[in-house]
């Protein structure tokens, strides 16, 4: 292992960040201005799309945590200018989200739907926008940046027995040496603590860190049982319960070894960023994919550890997702969406710690610019934002 | 896990225990069936030959030692949920004899 402290060529922006992709994110501001700005994308290259469903007929705080999402998703280190796509009549506040991504000294354009006379005429200035946009950002440089500009992302999907003891242990391994390194680590699914929220809660840094997480699981756990049914089949899912994992708790206590073993500093709700907080962080997110994926994109992290072990094969598509697959099996039968064969580890040729450096110096070339398995194949369009009220 | 560690070293089909207090243990091998003897492997790398009472699909778990009804099943040594019938040692341990105690809505649905 080198003495030296480890380096990233990333995107320097103005509020100090460092990218590890220079996308032009383009941002409907509610589900009915999805279909303008995926043609827009469609015709752009360099841009992105956050394709969600939500923005409109939510209670007032579910448009107000879209609002700030969504706000999050354009202040990612990944985001090197924005073009908001709004429809004109939306509930979410898209003035709010012009305002304050403007202030983050990125190109920020936006264009109204209605106001413009329609689809036709929207997408096709859409593409005018974000043209120039592109055309703005696409000869900035990479510089060096020290590890510790890094907020790393973790979470494991598709899971079985083999996440446990073999991926989430190298994850967790990974964790540990950023966190020591000054950077920024943060996990989530809420729903995967239910079990292990006391293991969790002794490595709270504070009394009230420990009672926030006592907190939140009680709060998703509540949100389930309020069906009245047993969670098994939705949680552990049926491809978890084929993989061996028998109850949530058995799950969860092989999803919380991904988290490492340093003290956790404390809980971040879903819409908020991780900028200027370092160590271990909890963000309060569900299990499934485009939700957990869009809410630790939205913490501004560079980049995600995505272990699993029946082979979820998933991108997001502004933050690179490198997939650990603990399973050696799936791991052949899917090696072409697999980026860390950590199936090696449960047939005894190779230890937690060889793979864990493996990782390590993976995750700093993907900062640097090297594509995921995902990203070259263009499986990255996974994404949804977590409400909590109905759609009414 | 050690270098000298490594599972499948002896030959024999290895059931992994994780904590000391585990009563399972996970079994990554393909083709275990009544009868098969699989060499169980806690931390320190020692453990009993125990022999498999029936199927179990690679990546799930045997049980260590006899279980009771009502008993806590340990993984990682913590529980996992408990035993919905009696589990013998050798036995298929999975969702038709360990039942989750989390997340059951239906249990608070007869309370109420």
């Amino acid at each position: 292992m080198a003495s030296a402290t480890p380096t990233f060529y990333g995107y320097p922006r103005p509020d100090g960040t460092f990218g590890a992709r220079n996308h032009v994110a383009v941002i409907p501001s509610v589900t009915c201005a999805g279909d303008v700005a995926q043609a827009v994308c469609r015709q752009v290259a360099g841009t992105v799309c956050y394709l969600h469903h939500q923005g409109c007929c939510q209670l007032p705080p579910d448009l107000e945590r879209v609002t700030d999402t969504l706000i999050s998703l354009g202040r990612s280190p990944n985001v090197g200018a924005v073009l908001i796509v709004s429809l004109g009549c939306e509930g979410t506040d898209h003035e709010r989200m012009y305002e304050e991504l403007s202030q983050t000294g990125k190109p920020v354009r936006r264009i109204g739907i209605q106001e413009l006379g329609g689809t036709a005429p929207a997408i096709a200035r859409g593409i005018e926008e974000a043209r120039e946009l592109v055309i703005a950002i696409s000869a900035q440089r990479r510089v060096e940046a020290g590890i510790e500009n890094l907020i790393m992302s973790i979470k494991c999907g598709a899971s079985d027995t083999t996440s446990g003891m073999a991926s989430n242990c190298v994850i967790g391994r990974v964790a540990d040496r950023l966190v020591d390194l000054g950077a920024t680590v943060v996990f989530g699914e809420t729903t995967e603590f239910i079990g292990g929220e006391d293991l969790l809660a002794r490595r709270a840094a504070t009394p009230e860190v420990a009672r926030r997480i006592y907190e939140i699981v009680d709060a998703m756990e509540t949100r389930a049982k309020s069906v009245g049914c047993d969670m098994r089949r939705g949680q552990p899912t049926p491809g978890n319960i084929a993989g061996g994992l028998s109850s949530i708790e058995e799950k969860s206590l092989g999803a919380i070894v991904k988290s490492g073993t340093r003290p956790i500093q404390g809980v971040l709700d879903y819409p908020e960023t991780a900028f200027g907080r370092t160590g271990l962080w909890i963000k309060d997110t569900p299990g499934r994919e485009p939700e957990i994926l869009t809410g630790m994109a939205a913490t501004g992290a560079q980049l995600m550890c995505f272990s699993t072990g029946r082979g979820a094969p998933q991108g997001f598509p502004s933050m690179p997702v490198v997939k650990i697959c603990g399973n050696p099996h799936t791991y052949r039968r899917m090696s072409g969406d697999m980026d860390v064969d950590a199936g090696r580890i449960i047939e005894g040729a190779a230890t937690i710690d060889e793979v864990a450096d493996e990782t390590f110096d993976r995750i700093l070339r993907v900062l640097s610019g090297e594509l995921t398995k995902n990203e070259a194949i263009s499986y990255t369009s996974s994404i949804d934002i977590h409400c909590l009220g109905p759609v009414i | 896990m050690s270098s000298e560690d490594r599972a499948g070293t002896t030959g024999r089909p290895i059931a992994l225990k994780v904590a000391d207090a585990d009563n399972v243990a996970t079994i990554f091998a393909d083709g275990i069936a009544r009868g098969t003897v699989v060499q169980v492997r806690d931390r320190s790398g020692a453990g009993p030959l125990l022999a498999a009472r029936g199927d179990i699909p690679y990546g799930h778990k045997i049980a260590l030692e006899d279980i009771a009804p009502g008993q806590t099943i340990v993984k990682y040594g913590e529980s996992i949920g408990v035993a919905s019938r009696a589990i013998a040692a050798g036995d298929y341990v999975h969702v038709h004899n360990l039942d989750s105690m989390r997340g059951r809505g239906d249990l608070e649905r007869k309370e109420a």
